[in-house]
């Protein structure tokens, strides 16, 4: 019987989310990686809040971008191992769904947790208090983008051998722009400045990214499967 | 049906490995005599620049390769995109061999602008919006060509990196824009034609070393062509007949 591909996608949603939950260590690994990103650099700069505040933006996005990274192996390998991709695909239901559903529950468990806490790490590097809902708001989009862009590359890499590295070489050049556009809006905050201009790239992106990533992920998880 | 058995012509390994086999010296020896006299109009004919002496002369090797840096990865998208499409063993067997020869023209450009950089900026390297494009765009062909060794089945590897191709190609732009976004440091292209920004006997060794490095690139294809198609076909009949 061939349910609804809104239906499927929520029914997939569920199965990851329950999945998830049942493995909290797991949830909690991206998020301590980039606690300890954070610490490392006031360790290594400079102890001085002022000047670390001029390095903010780049170590909270290089931070989440790295553990989003950590995050994505975990996106479909598990599920490719013992079969359920393929049963996904053979399913009859829109494989395009079903991946989009999971890739909203991999940033609703890793990006949007990470952007939560981003004001723990932001503290520690001088960012002022007033700029904390924007450096929350930067880093929640942008990690919705990340993690499209990176659904791609974990698709991709499914029918390779030593996926870790080269998950990150494929997904880092595609991930510039919103890293830039990230990385200013989050400047901006920090600075008092107008965030809107970047943050409506980075939805600009994050749009282009719903509409043609989990195609993209779709085909090329379908090639992996092969 | 007549105006298509040209494309149908090549998808068959057998009359493309016998195709690129001859026009292969054509390619090299067009590409080394445009290359000569173009450097020889660059280096000899053409007048110093004004403002930059004769250290502009890198132009010469640096704007081509530029281009070409570009121009491969698109035929590389375009070559994978036909392979993915049509199906093509040949296509993707071309994609393939289009990569590294890209990369080897992105990694000139980068040094080929560094050793300008260094009299006109005076520093080998600064964070332009330009160089940083170029530099991404080293790292997608490293992507690609990682992604490609990763994958041990052949079929499969073609598959992904040529998905891994277009999805690069629609992000390009983006990518490029995204860099622009900081302040340009790097002297904006000059105009050609029109108000001549450049005399004629600047311009035509210019455009001439462009079409040589056009040639230089579709010899180097074909060669490698015929080598991927080697290694790919080792086991076909076809094989056989041609090595024996």
């Amino acid at each position: 019987m061939k349910t609804r591909p809104l239906e499927a996608a929520r029914l997939v949603m569920l199965r990851d989310l329950r999945l998830a939950f049942r493995k909290p260590s797991q949830l909690l690994q991206p998020l301590m990686f980039f606690m300890i990103v954070a610490t490392l650099f006031p360790l290594t700069l400079t102890p001085e809040l002022s000047r670390l505040r001029d390095a903010a933006p780049g170590v909270l996005w290089v931070g989440a971008l790295l553990s989003s990274l950590l995050a994505l192996e975990f996106l479909f390998r598990d599920d490719a191992q013992d079969g359920t991709l393929e049963q996904f695909a053979l399913s009859g239901q829109s494989l395009t769904w079903m991946l989009f559903a999971k890739t909203c529950v991999h940033w609703l468990l890793t990006g949007l947790p990470l952007a939560l806490s981003a004001p723990v790490a932001a503290v520690g590097l001088g960012v002022p208090a007033q700029a904390m809902w924007s450096v929350v708001a930067s880093l929640a989009l942008g990690g919705f983008a990340l993690s499209l862009i990176g659904a791609i590359s974990a698709g991709l890499t499914l029918g390779a051998r030593r996926g870790g590295v080269l998950l990150s070489l494929l997904t880092l050049p595609l991930a510039v722009p919103i890293l830039v556009f990230g990385a200013d809006a989050t400047q901006r905050a920090i600075t008092g400045g107008e965030i809107a201009p970047p943050m409506y790239l980075l939805g600009a992106i994050a749009v282009l990214g719903v509409t043609l990533a989990p195609l993209a992920a779709a085909a090329a998880v379908r090639i992996g499967l092969e | 049906m007549g105006t298509w058995t040209w494309f149908h012509r090549f998808g068959s390994p057998p009359w493309v490995y016998g195709f690129a086999a001859r026009w292969a010296p054509w390619f090299g020896g067009a590409a080394v005599a445009c290359m000569l006299i173009a450097l020889y109009g660059g280096l000899v004919l053409a007048p110093p620049d004004y403002q930059q002496k004769d250290a502009f002369r890198i132009v010469y090797v640096h704007a081509p390769v530029a281009t070409m840096s570009m121009a491969v990865y698109a035929t590389m998208a375009l070559a994978a995109a036909v392979g993915l499409i049509w199906r093509m063993k040949v296509a993707h067997a071309a994609a393939a061999a289009s990569a590294p020869i890209g990369a080897w023209f992105t990694v000139a450009t980068l040094a080929t602008g560094m050793l300008w950089g260094k009299p006109m900026w005076g520093a080998y390297w600064v964070w332009d919006p330009r160089l940083t494009s170029e530099l991404v765009l080293l790292f997608l062909y490293f992507g690609y060509m990682g992604l490609r060794a990763g994958i041990e089945d052949p079929q499969k590897a073609d598959k992904a990196s040529a998905m891994l191709a277009i999805v690069g190609a629609v992000n390009i732009p983006i990518i490029k824009y995204s860099v622009n976004w900081w302040n340009s440091l790097h002297q904006p292209a000059t105009r050609l034609i029109g108000e001549a920004d450049m005399v004629w006997s600047m311009v035509w060794p210019l455009l001439l070393m462009l079409a040589a490095f056009f040639l230089y690139f579709a010899w180097i294809l074909l060669i490698r062509l015929r080598a991927e198609l080697l290694r790919r076909e080792r086991n076909a009949s076809w094989i056989r007949e041609v090595v024996a």
